[in-house]
């Protein structure tokens, strides 16, 4: 019998827990990521798109006025938000796209919550000329009308979906059915290092730019390695893309930021690492929110990128070893420190990169010493102004 | 309970000598609610059904259309669990013997933990398991419990499995092999393939276990037409449908149906 091998898993996590349909396809996806990774003429094109049409290498930025609020430092953002669509999503998609194209796919299909991902894929699609569906829950749709539009602009087709929880997890369910259905002529370009073996490793891998740019101008920078690296964590990609440059630099400290939502204890949270257990869903072997019965539960955050009840599988392997650290800020928090940026130093960000800024109050509370800090700072916050502002109003007159 | 439960071996075994086909109904433990579930599975033993495909209802069924998510999150909504849906095995035991396949996904069966799980699936009086997403060499370490256990593991093959792929993916399978009809996911459809015969003419060259088709069957028609290609017959979203529509009496009808329209095909060799 040949078994899976170590390929694919990281420690216990990952893996291939999906319907017998589509083992082929992940066998002639990791087959083309494979080829691919070994030839220089792939990572030039990918290269080339990426300073071009992506604006790469993103900067590096000192936030000194946020330092002084905050009473920690230094601390570098890496800005992610300035690429073109406004988040490092486009970094995944582009790679992906170039895969498909490789293996002869003129469909794409993928699943998006907040719409970033699903606007960095129809933008990609866009860009080579390929169909695009995009499955986002109908919660999600009516939430997040502008990047539903902004798809359509660019020639993709949102289709809402009206099952379980009607948010990012039944996006994913319902891209899955798809893909089993179309496998043949479709690629599925999942947002997030999550998904059956190969997506964790090769979203990675296409994130893992963010870590090698910043790993660099970090030393231009300051002459030395950052003290402590932060980025949210939903999925986890745009953490993973930060933190594997650092993996083998065991003075860095590496901390992943979920959402708290109302709470840990009010049970309505994303925090998958800090209170789920191992479990099954998506095709991969990892930390879930989940009930006794092993049924899956709802996620909630302010912030529709990170409500999510799974999380990549090589976060939980990091988790369990120890190698990086994993908190958690509520929606509160992470509100106060979406106000502060823009305040402080005149960028707004996501709400899910929020959650990654909130932290550092913290790290001035706990007593250690991070030493300099990088903070990836994975998207911009225009999408998420008329939900804040609407959030407040209420607040305002409740 | 009356009379132990049969094989799933020996359930293929009678039925071939017999020149005739398996009929394997599916139904979501728990829909639509406890009692009437429980009727229903009784109505399949009693309406010409020979094993009874049992679902674990489960939050995130990715390989289920429309028909049978709905069914699940109805029966999740109602209380429905793992022990439940052992349960309501265990008292179907006390009157009828056809062989159980228990089908779910993997995660509710790891939370209850696999070697506990089948030892009570089995206790409960199950004789099969199918889950949909662990597939062959998915993880050897839990395939190597199933098929150490007395329960049967039921190899699922793809329309996308390549000839090459057959013999290793029916590895460690027992009872039979269910051969999806389809690329896509569960739910009654207007029209069958027509080159099935050719497909299952391909794995049986492969695979020396009878084979069941599923996905898609819906009508006696069909049913008929698959029975005269492989030796079981698997239908699910079609008989939820039909329970949804004409209720206890409803499915009845439908089942009688099909079992009419499956014997009326001569059987494959």
């Amino acid at each position: 019998m040949k078994v899976q091998n170590e390929v694919g898993r990281f420690g216990p996590f990952g893996g291939r827990y999906v319907p017998e349909t589509l083992i082929p396809a992940l066998d002639e996806l990791s087959e083309a990521y494979e080829a691919a990774k070994g030839e220089e003429g792939f990572w030039k094109e990918l290269g080339a798109l990426f300073k071009d049409f992506v604006g790469r290498p993103s900067p590096l930025y000192r936030a000194r006025r946020l330092e002084a609020e905050v009473g920690v430092g230094p601390v570098f953002l890496k800005r992610e938000d300035l690429n073109h669509t406004g988040a490092h999503k486009i970094n995944n998609t582009l790679g992906q796209v170039l895969l498909a194209l490789r293996m002869g796919k003129k469909r794409i299909i993928a699943e998006t919550g907040a719409g970033q991902h699903g606007v960095a894929t129809a933008t990609a699609c866009a860009l080579f000329g390929l169909d695009c569906v995009v499955y986002m829950g109908d919660e999600d749709v009516s939430r997040q009308a502008l990047n539903v539009y902004r798809m359509e602009l660019m020639g993709a087709e949102v289709r809402p979906v009206s099952s379980g929880t009607r948010t990012l997890k039944d996006a994913t369910n319902e891209a899955i059915r798809d893909w089993v259905t179309n496998v043949r002529d479709t690629h599925y370009i999942i947002g997030s290092v999550v998904g059956p073996d190969p997506f964790p490793r090769l979203v990675r891998d296409f994130q893992a730019v963010i870590g090698q740019e910043a790993k660099e101008q970090m030393l231009e920078a300051t002459g030395s390695l950052p003290g402590t690296v932060v980025a949210c964590v939903g999925g986890g990609s745009n953490a993973m893309g930060i933190f594997h440059a650092f993996l083998h630099d065991p003075h860095v400290s590496l901390v992943g930021v979920e959402a708290a939502g109302e709470g840990i204890e009010t049970q309505r949270h994303s925090a998958s690492l800090s209170a789920g257990k191992p479990g099954v869903l998506h095709g991969s072997l990892s930390y879930l929110l989940q009930d006794e019965d092993g049924q899956v539960a709802p996620a909630h955050s302010v912030s529709a990128g990170l409500d999510y009840p799974g999380v990549g599988p090589e976060h939980s392997q990091l988790r369990d070893s120890g190698r990086a650290r994993y908190v958690s800020v509520q929606d509160d928090e992470a509100l106060e420190a979406f106000h502060r940026l823009a305040r402080t130093e005149g960028i707004i960000p996501a709400l899910e990169t929020a959650h990654a800024l909130a932290y550092l109050s913290r790290l001035n509370q706990d007593g250690s010493a991070p030493g300099s800090i990088l903070v990836c700072l994975s998207g911009r916050g225009d999408k998420d102004v008329a939900h804040v502002a609407k959030l407040e109003q209420k607040s305002l007159t409740l | 309970m009356t009379s132990s439960p049969v094989s799933i071996q020996d359930c293929f075994a009678r039925n071939r000598e017999k020149n005739r086909g398996v009929l394997i109904p599916y139904l979501t433990a728990g829909y639509p609610n406890r009692e009437i579930s429980l009727e229903l599975m009784r109505l399949v033993a009693e309406s010409g059904g020979d094993i009874l495909e049992l679902g674990i209802p489960f939050s995130d069924p990715l390989a289920d259309g429309p028909t049978i998510q709905r069914s699940s999150f109805e029966a999740l909504e109602g209380g429905m669990t793992v022990e439940g849906t052992l349960d309501l095995l265990r008292t179907f035991r006390t009157s009828h013997d056809i062989p159980v396949v228990l089908f779910t996904y993997l995660n509710p069966v790891l939370q209850y933990g696999l070697p506990e799980f089948l030892q009570a699936s089995t206790a409960a009086g199950a004789q099969g398991l199918l889950l949909t997403d662990l597939p062959t060499g998915a993880d050897p370490e839990l395939e190597g419990q199933i098929i150490s256990s007395d329960l049967d593991l039921i190899r699922l093959v793809a329309p996308t499995t390549g000839r090459d792929r057959i013999n290793e993916v029916a590895e460690g399978g027992s009872g039979f092999i269910y051969f999806i009809s389809r690329t896509g996911v569960t739910g009654a459809r207007q029209d069958l393939r027509s080159d099935l015969g050719r497909e299952v003419a391909v794995i049986r060259q492969e695979v020396d276990l009878p084979i069941a088709i599923g996905f898609g069957i819906s009508t006696p028609d069909q049913a008929a037409s698959v029975a005269g290609v492989c030796e079981g017959v698997v239908v699910g979203s079609a008989l939820i449908n039909a329970f949804d529509e004409g209720g206890v009496s409803g499915a009845g009808a439908f089942l009688k149906g099909l079992r009419e329209g499956m014997d009326g095909a001569p059987a494959a060799d």
